[in-house]
């Protein structure tokens, strides 16, 4: 490792780089374009609860261990904690605020209330946004830890569900309830 | 979390001759690098966001290889139709790592860098030869059931976490990439990672600014591929022990362990020991092993995964 020949940032670049550096972004958070002009290290999950005001997605660990932050980018289900805001440019967020309203919830939803999926509810923003994307991995054949053969498609199961929302931790213990919900969620399609 | 700039790559050779500059570093899924600045156990002055450029595509190649784009998600890579067909062992390590949501983001080249998971170099008031060269290492007198049996040094016992690197060492993958002077090189991935020695911070050969672009798989080799991991929970969980084998019908084959070492730990060797049982290939492996007092049962619990794994292909 030639450390010390290795060019330097220059005077003015380490000046600003000890600095914060603010810079503009603009994504589309729950079907409305946003712009937002951030600290550099705002990570998406503080651009969305303090700066969007979007509180429903919640920190919990805030290093990608307990799922509480977890909300749907381009279609995936990412931990809004471990990515930057500004790396999401012209991207598309989904949060639990744009899933469904209380007069008119997102199925995923509706069944986590009717199954009681929660106990103090703060993991469940995080795991109705999984949940939701969860499903759709499954449709699109993304394979599982506990998927039986790679040659065939996997099936809507408990023991898939279960596996692939180990991402999702809650505290109160409701996942006997959650799997519920997404049971039902999954409907003629689970086995 | 220290302040930095920010910028997007244009081109693989202009992002690595920026980031050739002291202070920079190439940012692509970042579950791990944000993770540790964070902790300011990273604390780059200026970040290289790789992610728009052209390396998210799975290709095959002359010779009935494939070449994986150094921004293909593992999620993308575990669910690819010919990575399943003809490299199972790939899609299985990696659905047997992190969580659903870590790799919809993290990507096969950060994945080949992730950082070592050791307790002492994720807590700053611990002293770690890794995080702070010459401090001492808090591990090896510490609680050390997780860490290294084999591989290791006096300066540093931690491991390396990966599963999908375990998978690529047993299939000969190979790490291309492009330094800041434009030129090319492909690392076989048995080379690409250092083993601690008195310098544990340097974790790979990579140069300064050198950025992977792709990692190539020779034409499969057939075989029962299986990729079993020991660990203390079912899911979500890094490896106490991991083994990543192809078996073939007549008992030959290769075998890739993780868990145990600062490097996925292959001995091609001790795979001529195969048809003479789990034993014999595991006393080859893990000749010269320094367990710690909590870590020793790594080397029964590698042979018996292995004795489980060679049962399993027989099957």
């Amino acid at each position: 490792m030639a450390v010390s020949t290795a060019p330097q940032l220059d005077a003015a670049e380490l000046a600003t780089a000890s600095r914060p550096s603010e810079m503009p972004v603009s994504f589309e958070v729950n079907g409305k374009q946003r712009q937002l002009e951030l600290d550099t290290r705002t990570t998406l999950l503080d651009a969305l609860r303090d700066h969007l005001h979007l509180t429903g997605t919640k920190k919990g660990c805030d290093h990608g261990q307990c799922g509480a932050c977890t909300v749907i980018v381009d279609g995936k289900r990412i931990y809004s904690c471990l990515t930057l805001a500004v790396m999401h440019e012209g991207g598309r967020v989904t949060t639990i605020e744009g899933l469904g309203t209380p007069d008119k919830l997102h199925p995923m939803q509706a069944a986590f209330v009717k199954h009681d999926g929660y106990q103090c509810g703060y993991c469940t923003p995080g795991q109705i946004c999984s949940a939701v994307a969860m499903l759709d991995e499954i449709r699109a054949g993304v394979p599982s830890h506990v998927t039986p053969s790679l040659d065939q498609v996997p099936r809507i199961t408990n023991m898939e569900m279960r596996e692939r929302m180990s991402g999702n931790i809650c505290r109160c213990g409701a996942y006997s309830n959650i799997l519920e919900a997404m049971t039902e969620v999954a409907g003629g399609e689970s086995a | 979390m220290r302040p930095f700039t920010y910028e997007r790559a244009t081109s693989a050779r202009d992002a690595a001759a920026k980031a050739a500059r002291t202070g920079a570093k190439f940012i692509a899924g970042g579950t791990n690098l944000l993770d540790l600045m964070k902790l300011e156990i990273e604390a780059p002055a200026h970040l290289i966001d790789v992610n728009g450029l052209d390396f998210d595509k799975i290709e095959d190649i002359p010779g009935g290889g494939i070449r994986i784009g150094a921004l293909v998600t593992n999620t993308a890579l575990a669910s690819h139709p010919r990575i399943r067909r003809d490299y199972g062992l790939i899609s299985r390590a990696i659905v047997a790592g992190a969580s659903g949501q870590i790799r919809n983001k993290a990507t096969t080249a950060g994945n080949l860098l992730q950082r070592t998971r050791c307790p002492y170099f994720y807590d700053p008031n611990m002293p770690c030869n890794k995080r702070r060269p010459g401090s001492g290492c808090a591990a090896i007198g510490g609680f050390n059931r997780q860490l290294g049996v084999i591989g290791t040094s006096e300066a540093c016992i931690a491991t390396f976490p990966s599963d999908m690197a375990v998978a690529m060492r047993a299939l000969d993958a190979s790490i291309e990439t492009i330094k800041p002077d434009g030129s090319t090189r492909a690392i076989p991935i048995r080379d690409f990672h250092r083993l601690p020695g008195d310098t544990p911070h340097i974790e790979n050969v990579l140069e300064r600014g050198e950025l992977i672009t792709s990692v190539a798989l020779p034409k499969p080799i057939g075989g029962t591929h299986i990729y079993h991991k020991v660990r203390d929970r079912a899911s979500y969980a890094f490896a106490l022990v991991s083994i990543a084998a192809v078996i073939q019908k007549d008992g030959t084959g290769r075998v890739a362990v993780g868990g145990i070492a600062p490097k996925p730990w292959r001995v091609e060797a001790a795979e001529a020991e195969m048809p003479r049982g789990a034993k014999a290939v595991a006393a080859m492996l893990l000749d010269g092993a320094r367990p710690t007092q909590h870590n020793q049962f790594k080397l029964t619990l590698v042979e018996r995964t292995l004795g489980a794994v060679m049962a399993e292909a027989r099957a």
